[in-house]
């Protein structure tokens, strides 16, 4: 069992109190708040180990190098991903799926080709295949979505066929909480021997992952949103096919060799091993050290503890806003095919209202469309308010929540 | 000479399709600026000091005692700095 008052000292900002009442974070699905062990771990490595990484001999560059790899490998232990060379460190999810686009898609996609994402997505998986559709001339086929919110299963398997190259789909969505059965959907994929990239912003923070289980291609997350710091992010692919892929971006760190012809006049380049080919100029050395103690974090919590306290917040939460005349939840109630995360509206208030009065008693949510305008316009809303839950949330915040939302009710 | 910039630290346009517009004063001036705008504007209705739900002119708004406010159809950043201009100056 995971404790959430424990857990609570780890982290510096929740002491804080914000127009004089104790902070409540209910906007964990925008980014988590960090324990002082990541705080510290970022803070050592500037004051001890700083250097840049690879391609030196001295003390102080074999040390970041060792701790970079390092974090790469304990990063694939966390999803059991096969070898490091499996794993890219990159800026965030958004950089990860515009690398599968661009290393992969625009040298995979063509004119007949189609492409497969759903309706729940977050922009970050819509926009990167929409242009590089009006470069490729390719077709991205949306897969519907019921009016729970959940996927049309029915439909995504009408939707694919033997022209789809790689369905994109996100694990858990960021505005509803829904769980996609992805491990499905990578069966249904393969069958028509199509690729499959899973955003997994919202679920590997969250929930125990296991890439081989899932049998994904790709798998794209964040580490601000699970207790690392901004700026470091991952990209999971299989080897076999990382190792076609050519580069994304080109520079230092990303080459084996660039050596001048003088009879050509040009130079000849030849590609670093995985998974440094994909990691061009200086990486985030201090971001890559902070995930890895991000991932220690989770791993010591366990990330099965993780999601039963997520699902038994959210549960709580659901069952006191559901008594609420005022309040409308969007999204399936029943925490098995969600976790984690509750949009709603107050009938009268707009979202952003909403947001700023909780934020009047020190209780941060997210109103707007939440990067998700395709999903709001599936629920016919102009915006909504987000809460989200994380392992140092606890059922007094909730209890405060409701008080202020009954508060709001009366506006 | 005191301009809008002296009370306002942040103007945001809200994410969704409302397209209001929040405007954030700086926290050492908020009161001030509470005050001013209180002043000039007409209360419609109030919940203790925390939110005020005011109009002026053609324009109605929420202003929030945490010193942020929330205007509803405004046209574009002009309109906005001249009811600024109007309630602060």
């Amino acid at each position: 069992m995971l404790n959430p008052y424990k857990i609570r000292e780890d982290f510096p900002i929740l002491k804080r109190k914000i127009n004089n009442y104790p902070l409540i974070y209910f906007d964990n699905a925008a980014t988590s708040q960090k324990p002082k062990q990541i705080i510290d771990a970022i803070s050592n490595f500037y004051e001890n180990h700083n250097a840049n990484v690879h391609r030196a001999v001295h003390t102080l560059s074999q040390e970041a190098s060792e701790l970079y790899e390092k974090a790469h490998e304990e990063t694939a232990e966390f999803i059991n991903a096969n070898d490091i060379e499996e794993i890219i460190f990159v800026r965030g999810t958004t950089e990860a799926i515009n690398l599968v686009a661009y290393a992969w898609g625009l040298h995979n996609l063509a004119k007949d080709d189609e492409v497969i994402v759903s309706l729940m997505e977050h922009h970050s998986n819509i926009v990167p295949w929409e242009i590089l559709s009006r470069i490729k001339g390719f077709k991205i086929k949306y897969a519907e979505v019921n009016s729970d919110g959940t996927l049309n299963y029915e439909n995504f398997e009408d939707t694919i066929s033997k022209k789809t190259k790689i369905v994109c789909i996100s694990h858990v969505s960021n505005f509803s909480g829904v769980i996609n059965d992805v491990k499905k959907i990578a069966k249904i994929a393969h069958e028509h021997d199509a690729l499959i990239l899973i955003d997994g912003a919202q679920s590997v923070p969250h929930m125990p992952i296991d890439v081989e289980d899932l049998d994904v291609d790709f798998l794209a997350f964040s580490g601000h949103k699970m207790l690392g710091p901004t700026g470091i992010g991952v990209l999971y692919g299989k080897q076999e096919l990382l190792k076609t892929m050519d580069p994304f971006q080109g520079g230092g760190e990303m080459i084996r060799e660039v050596s001048f012809n003088q009879a050509t006049k040009r130079c000849s380049i030849s590609w670093n091993d995985l998974p440094w080919k994909f990691e061009a100029g200086t990486p985030n050395i201090a971001g890559g050290v902070g995930l890895m103690e991000a991932v220690r974090y989770l791993k010591t919590l366990g990330m099965e503890n993780v999601k039963t306290h997520e699902c038994q917040l959210t549960e709580y939460a659901l069952r006191l806003m559901g008594k609420q005349q005022k309040i409308e939840i969007y999204g399936p109630k029943d925490t098995s095919a969600k976790c984690g995360i509750i949009p709603f509206n107050v009938q009268g208030l707009s979202s952003h209202d909403v947001a700023l009065f909780l934020d009047n008693y020190g209780i941060m949510i997210r109103s707007g469309f939440h990067c998700a305008q395709p999903l709001h316009q599936i629920f016919k809303l102009k915006s909504s308010t987000r809460a989200s839950f994380y392992i140092y949330n606890t059922k007094e915040e909730i209890d405060r929540f409701i008080e202020v939302l009954k508060e709001i009710e009366q506006v | 000479m005191v301009t809008i910039e002296d009370y306002v630290a942040r103007i945001e346009g809200t994410c969704g399709e409302e397209k209001d517009v929040i405007v954030i004063f700086k926290y050492d001036k908020k009161d001030e600026a509470i005050k001013k705008i209180l002043k000039k504007a007409k209360i419609k209705k109030a919940v203790s000091t925390i939110i005020f739900e005011l109009t002026y002119d053609k324009f109605s708004f929420r202003l929030y005692g945490t010193g942020k406010a929330i205007f509803r159809s405004v046209k574009d950043k002009d309109e906005l700095n001249k009811i600024l201009s109007d309630l602060l100056l």
